[in-house]
């Protein structure tokens, strides 16, 4: 199962419907939606937080967080 | 002529789009800091002349990424918009947007449109269209979101005249309608219904009340109770408030696939050269505690001269009063109590001005957010969030604003910890206790030919503090049981040249912030403590006679007469006999009943240690010569052991007692509005005063 944690430095994928219940209402509301295409742009020196591009929007997240959002891997 | 009533406008939109900017340029120096009631959130208003007659009042509303509040700055977003009979209720809000990041911020203004309330839409960076590659059809935009659109550039100046004449059509015009029917698309039955309670508000308003559990006064009881309803099915409240957001982004995605293009190929990439310079694994450190040196450094290096300024500036000022006014009570009022009171605030500016001047540049220029990224996980081993890095650096000036600034951490059990430590780190208020005490007590020496010892010292000091800070955050994260549902994310932003006034506006107004809150409070206890110095029960008013009549003293001159007076009119003082009281409980850590004066009066502000000594050894030093405070506590004698009182065990002691010590009613009061209970400040008063004590007790035995 591919999540956003899973994602390697560049990788990008595409966030799957079934997530929606997971995310916090904050995150949606930044632009991180379903269907919405995600990268990973650059890992903290201690492998978490991450920093992902969705939507337009250039956020850092946990891991624990990332981990429980499901993507497919483009 | 006739002269209108100014508009009210407000000014809404997400972090680092430019919104600051804009107001500042709207409002110049008419801009005001006021309070909102309950909150110590500022308000900021100013200004703006729109024509020859009509003016309007512009309140910056706190940056936020949609209605619904994660933090208290965001609530005030909610609570002014929702208020529609509140005085300040805006007749017109401008939503400011990021031409780069559109739409995420139209996200915002979706929700603010379906206010109904008459909008305009500025979007911001307008001159950096073409650089981005982005193509923009403005025209279909404005009918697509039925509103005007201004295009800004508010760090050149661009466009600004524009926002004013869309503000003065737009008080005209004053048509309004939703963007997003929120209803058909999720279900139908219940939307009406609720909207069906009250027809004087529209239904995104009604739902905002549910969803965020905030009725305004214009909320009838019995419509509260049909609302309250509506909220009983938790999980249905939160799916539908999912569903909102994602109905809300696939209109706005509509909308711009017709008038937004990007050319990705065009877009610069500095962002990412850049970033990986700032958070790599190495140089991202070097590069961060590179910063925290030239801060520090500064902090010490540019502050001495206007500090030493302000220090002589207030001691001629109140010489002067001295010399020129009537003696007399209320003459000793202003000359010992108010003026060295106010220059007890005033001589911290110049260092608490060069921290924020740093801070600001640093948020400004959108390198905050990655320190937070490379720290989060070194602070969540500790029970913080990246984001306890700002109060932590701040807490080095000063712990009020520092407290302040923890809101920003979304996480509860983070927030509290960081409030709870953060008065561990060295503040500017100890410096003054430390520089004297060591000048005092840590001989002029070198470590290793070079290293001064004095120096080396107050650093181990400032590790101290910092350490301690981390170590308890450590035992608090492991021991205290708070329901807290931690969630972060930061936005990284785009990285940017700093705005100098945007700087210089954002460091006087917080600046202004501490000199008035914590001014307060240091005024009022300056006074207090005077009074308590100057007045006594009947043994202080009899000293003058005892003295006078005692046979013994009958040879002295009149001078040290009046010596033997002062000296013991003070020990008769209220404070001199609160000093004594508290004699027994701190010998053992070496002190005596006049550095227990100093001790309680430094419950006000740290600070006010040396000044209190001043005081005390002033009335009572019998050499003319002796006049620094410092050569006055060099004479002093220790009663009970004929040596120095100042001696390494005593100044150690009292080094250590300062470092960890709970000693400033600003930050207590502080706390206690920002955890809103007494609780938490009582734990820090409580348990830092029991450290400070036992640590105190343990370096007396070691040292002596």
């Amino acid at each position: 199962m591919n999540t956003i944690a899973t994602l390697l430095k560049g990788e990008t994928g595409i966030i799957s419907e079934e997530s929606l219940d997971v995310i916090p209402l904050k995150l949606l509301e930044m632009g991180c939606l379903p269907g919405v295409e995600v990268e990973l742009l650059q890992v903290a020196p201690l492998k978490d937080p991450l920093y992902i591009c969705v939507n337009g929007s250039h956020l850092a997240i946990r891991k624990e967080m990332a981990a429980q959002i499901k993507i497919i891997k483009s | 002529m006739e002269n209108p009533k100014p508009v009210k406008v407000a000014l809404i939109g997400n972090p680092n789009t430019g919104k600051t900017s804009l107001f500042n340029q709207l409002t110049g120096l008419t801009q005001k800091v006021g309070n909102y009631p309950g909150v110590t959130v500022d308000k900021k208003q100013g200004s703006c002349k729109l024509s020859a007659t009509k003016t309007a009042i512009i309140t910056d509303l706190p940056g936020t990424y949609s209605i619904n509040p994660t933090s208290v700055d965001e609530s005030i977003v909610l609570k002014s918009l929702l208020n529609t009979g509140d005085k300040d209720f805006p007749d017109i809000i401008v939503v400011v947007a990021d031409v780069e990041n559109l739409k995420r911020n139209l996200f915002l203004f979706s929700q603010v449109k379906d206010l109904e309330i008459p909008i305009i839409l500025a979007i911001n960076m307008a001159d950096q269209i073409d650089r981005k590659g982005i193509s923009l059809d403005v025209e279909t935009l404005q009918k697509e979101l039925q509103t005007d659109i201004v295009l800004i550039s508010a760090r050149k100046n661009i466009g600004i005249d524009a926002v004013k004449k869309a503000i003065e059509n737009c008080a005209e015009a004053s048509i309004t309608q939703p963007l997003c029917s929120i209803n058909h698309k999720i279900d139908e039955d219940y939307f009406e219904k609720l909207k069906e309670v009250s027809s004087n508000h529209t239904l995104y308003e009604l739902w905002l009340m549910i969803t965020q559990n905030n009725f305004p006064a214009t909320i009838s009881e019995e419509e509260k109770k049909r609302l309250l309803e509506f909220t009983q099915d938790v999980s249905k409240v939160k799916r539908y408030q999912h569903k909102e957001t994602i109905h809300r982004y696939k209109q706005i995605n509509d909308i711009l696939k017709r008038t937004y293009i990007v050319d990705h190929s065009k877009a610069k990439d500095l962002r990412s050269k850049l970033d990986r310079v700032f958070t790599h694994k190495i140089f991202g450190y070097v590069i961060f505690f590179g910063i925290l040196l030239l801060i520090f450094q500064s902090i010490f290096d540019w502050s001495t001269a206007p500090m030493d300024f302000i220090d002589a500036t207030f001691a001629n000022f109140s010489e002067f009063i001295k010399i020129n006014m009537a003696p007399g009570v209320l003459t000793d009022l202003i000359t010992d109590g108010i003026i060295p009171g106010i220059g007890g605030v005033v001589i911290f500016i110049p260092q608490i001005a060069i921290l924020f001047l740093f801070v600001s540049i640093l948020e400004e220029t959108g390198y905050m957010s990655r320190v937070v990224f490379l720290m989060d996980k070194i602070m969540r081993r500790y029970g913080m969030s990246g984001k306890s890095v700002i109060p932590l650096i701040s807490g080095t000036a000063c712990a009020i604003p520092a407290v302040m600034a923890t809101r920003t951490i979304s996480g509860w059990k983070e927030r509290l910890i960081t409030i709870l430590v953060t008065p561990f780190t060295t503040c500017s208020a100890r410096l003054p206790v430390y520089a004297i005490l060591i000048s005092l007590v840590i001989p002029e020496k070198k470590l290793l030919g070079f290293f001064s010892l004095q120096g080396f010292t107050l650093l181990s000091l400032y590790a101290l503090g910092f350490a301690t800070a981390m170590i308890s955050a450590f035992l608090l994260h492991k021991t205290l049981k708070v329901k807290s549902t931690s969630f972060f994310v930061a936005e990284m932003p785009n990285y940017k040249l700093p705005s100098l006034k945007n700087v210089v506006f954002d460091v006087l107004e917080k600046t202004k912030a501490f000199v008035l809150g914590a001014g307060k409070i240091i005024l009022a206890i300056s006074v207090v403590l005077w009074f308590l110095a100057s007045n006594g029960p009947q043994s202080y008013k009899d000293v003058e006679q005892n003295i006078t009549e005692n046979v013994a003293y009958k040879n002295l001159s009149s001078e040290e007469v009046q010596q033997k007076i002062a000296a013991a009119k003070l020990e008769n003082s209220y404070i001199g006999i609160m000093g004594k009281s508290i004699e027994p409980a701190i010998k053992p850590l070496g002190y005596d009943w006049k550095i227990g004066i100093a001790l309680i009066s430094s419950f006000a502000a740290r600070e006010v240690f040396v000044g209190t000594l001043a005081t005390i050894y002033s009335v009572e030093s019998d050499d003319e010569n002796t006049s620094t405070i410092k050569e006055r506590m060099r004479a002093e004698i220790n009663p009970y052991t004929g040596e120095k009182m100042f001696n390494l065990p005593v100044g150690m002691s009292l080094l250590i007692f300062y470092a960890f010590a709970m000693q400033c009613m600003g930050t207590l009061a502080i706390v206690k509005r920002e955890t809103k209970s007494w609780k938490w400040p009582m734990i820090q008063l409580f348990g830092m005063g029991a450290l400070a004590y036992l640590a105190s007790f343990i370096t007396f035995i070691i040292f002596s």
